[in-house]
């Protein structure tokens, strides 16, 4: 099972032949991944070598759906281009499109979130390391050898955290870890991983890495309360952030006294979410809680 | 990025939205000449970007030139919640008759613009919706829609504004979109008494992503008010600084301020935030150890780098050949990671500097660069 992503899903990459994307298809590949294709629309028809594997190369996203059932993107399209990118896929009926790409203005995000959302497309990101399902697939930049298939899901809007959760949990493993990005607008929220891994046989407990900026993870707390009975453990970036600086992602920024970690930690722990002080603690949290999970006596 | 009053003040203008007659000066002798052009009597206001200036004294009316000159002199320099005021605006009074307030700001939630507006303006709209939420409007935008007329005037009849401020509505939207804004706010946008609505001060934000295709950005409202952080922006680095002592490197936006966290639960304060991000050459950890070093309030430095995509040993191949690059003067602290740790704490080994030191974990590292910063 897993999220949003299995050994079935068939996977294009939209700008595959661009340095980036070569790097990461290969990855990609190498991961287990079933990438079908590359678009450009420059070098269509022709075929890219990957080590023992020639991918094909599409002019459109349509093409590559027609010729292949393609049902993913990942797109590392350039912020100039990303933004009609992404709405050719939604125009073609990609059911998930994972937006890699870093520094699409906000306008864009708003219109092509907001367009996928109309047309029925998943969109992951943008400004994200993609997801994984560890030995099935792997959808964007995350390493996939830090980790094996385990039962724990991880929702995180930051990439290099999500590594540092997912090493620290190396020998108990992950379902499936979606990295939702840091932009202010992103396409698959907290909620909508919760309400997945909620659902997914094979997830026993969620961790859910936060930061500050926005109230994304006040309303996962107000969603967990109503929705979620699976234990979640919680990390929260950003408490010695100063009020009205961008601390690297576009959307971590305290504005006035709103989006502060504090009141995100609180949050949580008012619906029974245990909040790791450190990334290590966290890890800690979970090892606990799934020993205790584990030794319940049904189980 | 957040605009200058008067640089907010000047799209409005462009885009056609009525704003009173202004002039912006950073000389006293100059705001006394601007005065006499304006009609004698100004109100003079600090040009810095946060809120809460008119209560510091940074508004203020003068009643002729004279008095223009020196009330701008008061003005120029002060210190406005840490922002030194290096202009100030003469702005022609104006014959208030009603204030209100209007803004698009982006809903991060809805992952989408909503028009905030109201009758009571003049106000800190955020008390207001606290006080009398009833009194505040707040309308969708569907983005592929945008604010036609019909739209402005449902957000003007949903505030209760007059039908006169329906097409400020729209040309501010123009604004929004046009300049890649995420943020345009008039508060207040007036009546006065002679039935016009004017635009009497405004705040617009920047999508700094949209640099790209905003040819006409990046002038005087750039610069950094800090020297480390424009020595660090020159350089191309993502720095932020902070008022601590221990000088923080790493990989990665979430990693980098959970670093700076770490670091605060064991007793000592970052000094600064800085994302060398995924690649981490050589010049950009050389780049980024200079300008760390360079900050006097910096006692010992935490590179904390997760090997991901990048290798651990690249990251070590990178500090060692900073380290021909730049005297290491404060001691550093290393903690490598993931994807070839192993590799590359041997290449730090081999290199044996003096000043250098490791550790396995990150909550040790924070411990051991924290307790180096106190006792330095």
């Amino acid at each position: 099972m897993a999220i949003f992503l299995t050994k079935e899903s068939r996977v294009l990459v939209q700008g595959m032949t661009g340095g980036e994307g070569m790097k990461h298809t290969r990855r990609m590949l190498a991961a287990g991944t079933n990438v079908v294709g590359g678009v450009n629309p420059r070098k269509a028809g022709q075929r890219v070598d990957f080590d023992d594997r020639a991918v094909p190369v599409f002019g459109t996203v349509a093409d590559g759906i027609q010729a292949t059932g393609a049902d993913v993107t990942v797109v590392f399209v350039p912020p100039p281009f990303a933004g009609a990118a992404v709405v050719e896929a939604v125009d073609a009926g990609i059911a998930l499109a994972v937006v890699i790409t870093e520094g699409i203005p906000v306008h864009d995000s708003v219109a092509f979130t907001s367009y996928a959302k109309k047309k029925g497309t998943r969109i992951v990101g943008p400004n994200c390391p993609g997801l994984i399902t560890p030995g099935q697939s792997n959808a964007g930049i995350i390493p996939a050898d830090i980790t094996r298939s385990g039962r724990v899901g991880l929702v995180s809007k930051s990439g290099t955290l999500t590594y540092q959760l997912m090493y620290e949990l190396r020998d108990i493993g992950f379902s499936t870890c979606v990295g939702i990005g840091g932009d202010p607008v992103v396409g698959t929220t907290h909620i909508d991983c919760l309400a997945a891994f909620q659902d997914d046989p094979d997830t026993e407990l969620i961790v859910l890495i936060g930061e500050i900026g926005g109230d994304a993870e006040e309303r996962a707390a107000a969603y967990i309360r109503e929705h979620v009975t699976k234990p979640v453990v919680g990390y929260i970036a950003g408490f010695t952030a100063p009020e009205g600086r961008t601390m690297g992602h576009a959307g971590a920024i305290v504005s006035g006294s709103a989006g502060t970690a504090q009141a995100k930690k609180a949050a949580l722990e008012a619906v029974g979410v245990k909040v790791g002080n450190t990334p290590t603690e966290t890890a800690r949290l979970v090892l606990a809680l799934l020993d205790t999970v584990r030794q319940a006596p049904h189980a | 990025m957040d605009l200058y009053e008067h640089e907010a003040r000047g799209l409005f203008e462009e885009r056609g939205i009525p704003v009173s007659r202004a002039e912006v000066t950073d000389s006293p002798q100059e705001a006394r000449v601007m005065a006499r052009r304006l009609g004698g009597s100004v109100v003079v206001k600090a040009q810095v970007k946060t809120g809460g200036r008119g209560k510091a004294g940074g508004v203020r009316l003068a009643a002729d030139p004279a008095e223009a000159e020196r009330t701008a002199r008061r003005i120029l320099g002060m210190d406005i919640k840490g922002h030194k005021v290096g202009k100030v605006m003469l702005a022609q009074p104006v014959d208030i008759e009603s204030e209100f307030y209007v803004a698009y700001v982006l809903d991060r939630a809805a992952g989408s613009f909503l028009a905030i507006a109201s009758a009571a303006g003049g106000m800190d709209i955020e008390e207001v919706a606290a006080v009398r939420p009833e009194a505040v409007a707040r309308i969708p935008i569907d983005p592929a829609e945008g604010v036609t007329s019909a739209k402005a005037g449902e957000i003007a009849e949903a505030a209760g504004l007059p039908p006169g401020t329906v097409d400020v509505l729209v040309r501010l939207w123009e604004v929004l979109v046009g300049q890649d804004a995420v943020l345009v706010e008039v508060n207040p946008l007036v009546r006065t008494r002679q039935g016009h609505i004017l635009a009497l001060d405004g705040k617009v934000t920047l999508d700094d992503n949209a640099r790209f295709r905003q040819p006409r950005r990046g002038t005087g409202s750039m610069a950094c008010d800090d020297p480390l952080e424009a020595a660090a922006a020159a350089k191309g680095l993502n720095y932020v600084k902070l008022d601590g002592s221990v000088g923080i490197i790493g990989n990665g936006a979430g990693l980098v301020m959970s670093t700076l966290d770490v670091v605060a639960g064991c007793g000592a304060r970052p000094a600064n935030f800085l994302d060398i991000g995924g690649g981490a050459s050589a010049q950009v950890m050389a780049d980024g150890l200079t300008v760390i070093l360079s900050d006097p309030a910096v006692k010992s430095v935490f590179v904390n780098v997760f090997g991901g995509i990048t290798a651990c040993d690249a990251v070590a191949d990178g500090i060692v050949r900073a380290l021909d690059e730049v005297r290491l003067t404060k001691p550093l602290v290393v903690r490598l990671d993931g994807n070839n740790a192993a590799r590359g704490r041997a290449l730090l080994d081999e290199r044996a500097h003096p000043l250098v030191q490791q550790a396995t974990t990150m909550d040790g590292a924070a411990r051991r660069a924290a307790e180096l910063a106190n006792a330095g």
